[in-house]
């Protein structure tokens, strides 16, 4: 099969880097060429961060260069708008509506652009999911000490 | 091979794996992106090896110098900017050669993910004429530390082992093996090739002359300098992580990949040169390939349609090499989201009140870089390990003392003992009277909480003695060393202003955890909109959980807020208040 390439991208500390991981460690369980590609060190903090899942018969360079993403999981709107260029044609685009401010906003020296979906869905195939309204009913009904384990299966489901 | 033995690993994680199945008996590092995790996945084999937090890039090296001259396995691992640290060692260490194997895992980092420059490691590697080797992906970069290991005893050379960000920080799969069990190497005295005296450095000199050309020999057939003769028409040399770009872009190209760098395979590369209509080199950063094929008289295609500066792509390839038109499409615009202090984090509280008194800082490196932007802006310089202090005393002795009284130097703890130790010695010793905030989060921050010699934890996990910061100080000469509270402003900017007037050297030890170090939920606030008076005095820190709402009252996101209580000591009007428990 031709190698498939995920991003997932989002703000520092959102939890792609460990989305990324599950998803490599799914692809490398099924018996597939993996390579990962992720960010760690100051980018990390709070940042713009974008980590890469790319799988297949054999794969070479660990990176998902533009134009090439079969599926962007973006963890939050501007970011998602931020790295859709990176899409394919005909790739699609899961988008956690949520907002989180960066800096220049902020501090008011940028706006944080208007109607991100709409202009997003003129291109591409969106689908939008709200992941927080889910985690507030895993966390009211699931036992206290397998909320963490129950919103990391709800991840790996979630995005398959 | 059973198929349980493949696993999915970090570059980092295999290069700690290639070690312990190289038998390595002793490992010294200091952390810094992208090398850190090397350490920090070698520790999984403590019943095995010996792995250390070590104050400095130089120090590390220094214990595995040690270790090899006693006779077994060694290696120091490093960022790119850590082996110049480490240089006084290595130029010299070069000439020793080795007991035990000897390896320094330097990392680059092209693109400047988490660096302060964009240096290449294989320059400073020949300079100090240490041989190179560099995996391409996670699989070599297990295999390459153990092959390190055996050209090192084999050709009584330490060596570099280069890796870049990209293949640091990339996962892919790797077959697992056993370890080797190395017997360790008799100890005989030779002090000609372990007492770096002219005498015998001049005789070492000779010798590790004669042993590259020895080594650049064997290159020629060494397995993991390989050609892979495909389409005559373009012909490729390249290394690392660019070998799969090229894999990438252009897979009926004929590709020589170099798994040593230095020193090359000359008949190899002439060979491979003449067989091909168009030679390009692939290579990130410098042209230190491509110029020494170059001064062989070899035609290259090379810098002239490649950057010096940042990571290559396939992409990038395509286009310089295929002369592809690439139907890309523009990024959107977009307000960018650059690296922020975190929600609750320390510093930011330490610089709202030097931005509030309008006070400069010498800056060192860590997570407090980032209160060079706004709306802190209180850094003024960032340029190296330890720096600050030594960069603020330089200043007082151009100008004078009167010329710093609006200054100050802040550093963090880790960095302090790094190399900070030794600038603070040096202000004290010649009458500096400049004011030092150490801003003691109890961890090296930056990298992802790393233990060092004040957090009174090894890398092992044993308990250690705890540096006291505030003793070592004054035993440096520091008659004013204050101690506050970093989230008590009112106190700190009193400390602050009173130290900075004193014609003494001053050191303030700001001390809070890192706010990523405890893992309790701890309380939120609030913001009231109704008390709230839009007067933004809560916001001036800025505080990525801060945001004004439509109507200018502002709004706290719960799922970021801390609790670190910084905008509820800001607010004058009460309208920021604690949630009491169960509310909310």
């Amino acid at each position: 099969m031709a190698v498939k390439n995920i991003m997932i991208v989002g703000v520092g500390g959102q939890g792609t880097l460990l989305t990324s991981r599950i998803l490599g460690g799914l692809a490398t369980l099924g018996g597939y060429d993996v390579k990962l590609s992720e960010v760690h060190g100051m980018a990390q903090r709070g940042g713009s961060v974008v980590t890469f899942v790319r799988y297949g018969e054999k794969v070479a360079e660990p990176i998902v260069e533009e134009g090439q993403a079969d599926v962007i999981i973006a963890f939050e709107r501007l970011e998602a708008l931020r790295y859709a260029h990176f899409l394919k044609k005909e790739g699609a685009l899961i988008v956690n509506d949520w907002r989180i401010d960066p800096m220049p906003v902020v501090i008011g020296a940028a706006e944080y652009p208007e109607g991100i979906l709409e202009t997003l869905k003129e291109e591409h195939k969106v689908y939008v999911v709200n992941a927080t309204e889910w985690y507030e009913v895993i966390e009211k009904t699931v036992p206290q000490k397998t909320i963490e384990i129950n919103k990391k299966a709800f991840d790996v489901g979630y995005h398959l | 091979m059973a198929e349980t033995n493949k696993v999915i690993m970090l570059g980092n994680e295999a290069i700690a794996r290639g070690a312990y199945e190289a038998g390595v008996k002793v490992s010294a590092a200091y952390p810094g992106t992208p090398s850190t995790e090397i350490s920090e996945y070698l520790v999984q084999y403590k019943d095995s090896l010996y792995c250390e937090w070590s104050p400095n890039e130089k120090v590390a090296t220094e214990v595995a110098v040690g270790a090899s001259i006693a006779g077994t396995r060694a290696m120091a691992c490093m960022k790119h900017v850590g082996f110049n640290v480490a240089a006084d060692p290595a130029y010299s260490v070069s000439y020793m050669g080795v007991n035990g194997g000897l390896v320094i895992v330097v990392a680059d980092d092209p693109g400047l993910y988490s660096s302060q420059n964009e240096q290449d490691t294989r320059m400073v590697a020949r300079a100090a004429k240490l041989p190179v080797l560099e995996p391409s992906d996670s699989a070599e970069a297990k295999e390459y530390m153990k092959l390190a290991f055996e050209l090192s005893e084999k050709f009584d050379r330490p060596f570099v082992y280069r890796t870049t960000t990209r293949l640091a920080h990339s996962q892919g799969i790797v077959e697992l093996n056993d370890r080797q069990e190395i017997p360790d190497k008799e100890y005989i005295k030779n002090i000609q090739k372990t007492v770096m005296m002219p005498g015998n450095a001049k005789v070492r000199h000779a010798e590790i002359e004669k042993r590259h050309e020895e080594l650049a020999e064997e290159a020629n057939t060494l397995p993991v300098n390989r050609v892979e003769m495909n389409d005559t028409k373009i012909g490729i040399i390249t290394s690392g992580i660019p070998y799969q770009y090229v894999k990438e872009a252009l897979p009926e190209a004929s590709v020589l990949k170099l798994g040593m760098v230095n020193p090359l395979p000359k008949k190899l590369i002439g060979d491979f040169a003449s067989k091909v209509e168009r030679l390009y080199i692939v290579e990130e950063l410098d042209p230190v390939i491509e110029e020494q094929v170059r001064s062989w008289g070899i035609e290259v295609t090379g810098k002239e349609i490649f950057t010096l500066q940042g990571e290559y792509s396939s992409n990038m390839l395509r286009e310089a090499i295929l002369k592809e038109t690439l139907a890309l499409k523009a990024p959107a615009k977009a307000p960018g989201r650059p690296p922020i202090l975190c929600p609750g984090c320390p510093h930011r509280s330490v610089y709202y009140v030097l931005n509030k008194l309008k006070l400069h800082a010498a800056g060192d490196i860590g997570c407090y870089t980032l209160g060079a932007v706004a709306p802190l802006s209180v850094v003024d310089t960032t340029m190296c390990m330890g720096s600050s202090i030594s960069t603020l005393h330089g200043m007082e002795k151009a100008k004078g003392k009167e010329y710093i009284k609006d200054w100050v130097a802040v550093i963090g703890d880790s960095t302090f003992l790094h190399t900070g130790v030794n600038s603070l010695m040096n202000m004290a010793y010649n009458h500096g009277t400049g004011t030092v905030l150490i801003l003691d989060n109890s961890t090296t921050g930056m990298t992802g909480h790393q233990d060092h010699a004040a957090t009174g934890k090894t890398l092992q996990g044993d308990p250690a003695y705890a540096v006291d910061i505030p003793a070592l100080c004054k035993a440096l000469g520091v008659k004013n060393v204050a101690e506050v509270n970093a989230f008590d402003i009112a106190a700190l900017e009193k400390t602050v202003k009173e130290e900075i007037e004193k014609d003494e050297v001053s050191v303030i030890i700001t001390k809070s955890p890192c706010v990523l170090l405890s893992k309790a939920k701890k309380p939120m606030y609030t913001a009231h909109r109704d008390k709230c008076r839009k007067c933004g005095m809560c916001m001036k820190p800025g505080c990525p959980a801060m945001t004004k709402g439509a109507d200018g009252t502002v709004r706290i996101d719960d799922t970021m807020c801390t609790g670190c209580g910084l905008c509820e000591s800001l607010c004058k009007f009460s309208a920021i208040e604690r949630v009491k428990e169960g509310e909310r």
